[in-house]
């Protein structure tokens, strides 16, 4: 497979993370704030959170051994690892973390703990997807991948450049209060 | 546009998360901001030398670290929700202080809950951001900056608009925008 053809897989790979929910626009914040200084910006903020979300999963695990479970510190654990999750952008987790605060505010036991099982289960498979696409990318070599200019009003990329279908982060959601 | 000096502002973050503390500090230096990040609000008091004796140092936002130091702070932006003290602790222990209370201080947390954002605001807090704080967001931040190395150029410049003024006007939402404003 010759270079062009890896760089294509790469952008196939991670469009498909935005297109089947694994990631959200925050992971094309960290693409963005990848530069020569700090080359590896995203895969680094990725691993950090893989290892230190052990101890907040960890945390949670034990928390659901207790009983009666004490609902108030689970969703405090769950709104650490929420917000760990949603810094990366990875949006079935943090999917599965609003879920289970909801049954924390519920009260409901069962449901916290299938919730998690859900959880842990989207969290597994988020990271052995990342891992895979940023062991292609470095394969892949350096590129736009790998260090994005800044951005553009580019709303149809040019697929050479291999930005398959990058959403241009200012289009942002409304928010009113 | 004067940027007469080519001055770095320093900029303390304050956040118990490791994940937002690198995420805020890349946002920060990626705005050539220098910065300073810790995971707690006593952290955050010790090194602006709130903890312990009172400072002497006539020259705010100059605090003397000790003797043979002294850090500028030209900002600090805040994770509300800590363990401990919490970001609305810190911000008000800001403005307690004769020393620090200008200090523009931002306040960031990952629940949208209008209520504690207006608090926030009355208390002195420049800016609301929601979390995952983004490049857009650290933009709005330079205004700020700007005002306050003027406000410390000129010491009788009558440029307070805090408190009041800040929560009553309508327009100034303290999240991110929908508007596609081109950056």
């Amino acid at each position: 497979m010759d270079r062009n053809q890896v760089h294509r897989q790469v952008a196939l790979m991670r469009q498909s993370f935005f297109d089947q929910g694994f990631l959200d626009e925050q992971f094309i914040q960290l693409e963005e704030l990848q530069d020569e200084a700090n080359p590896n910006f995203v895969e680094e903020v990725v691993t950090l959170y893989y290892r230190d979300s052990t101890r907040l999963i960890l945390n949670i695990e034990q928390a659901l051994e207790k009983s009666p479970l004490d609902f108030n510190k689970l969703d405090c654990h769950m709104h650490q690892f929420k917000g760990s999750s949603s810094s990366i952008g990875a949006k079935k987790v943090k999917s599965e973390c609003t879920q289970f605060r909801e049954y924390c505010k519920a009260g409901n036991g069962e449901g916290c703990m299938r919730t998690f099982q859900q959880l842990k289960k989207e969290y597994a498979i988020l990271k052995k997807k990342l891992e895979t696409y940023f062991q292609m990318a470095r394969q892949a070599g350096p590129k736009e991948i790998a260090c994005r200019p800044k951005p553009k009003l580019d709303i149809c990329p040019d697929l050479e450049k291999n930005y398959v279908g990058w959403i241009p982060s200012r289009f942002r959601y409304t928010f009113s209060f | 546009m004067g940027m007469a000096t080519e001055a770095q502002f320093h900029v303390l973050a304050v956040d118990d998360s490791l994940i937002d503390r690198k995420l805020i500090e890349k946002l920060l230096k990626t705005s050539s901001y220098q910065v300073t990040a810790v995971d707690s609000v006593s952290k955050a008091l010790e090194f602006l030398g709130l903890l312990g004796a009172e400072q002497k140092d006539p020259n705010p936002p100059f605090v003397s670290q000790n003797r043979n130091q002294e850090i500028e702070v030209n900002m600090i932006i805040t994770d509300y929700c800590m363990p401990g003290l919490t970001g609305y602790d810190l911000l008000r222990k800001i403005k307690e202080s004769t020393y620090l209370k200008d200090i523009p201080v931002v306040i960031m947390s990952s629940e949208n809950v209008p209520s504690r954002i207006n608090r926030c605001l009355e208390e002195g807090a420049e800016e609301f951001f929601l979390k995952p704080v983004q490049l857009s967001d650290v933009n709005k931040l330079r205004p700020h900056l700007m005002k306050g190395k003027a406000k410390e150029d000129e010491p009788n410049n009558n440029n307070k608009r805090k408190g009041m003024e800040e929560c009553l006007s309508p327009d100034r939402t303290r999240t991110r925008y929908s508007d596609m404003e081109v950056i």
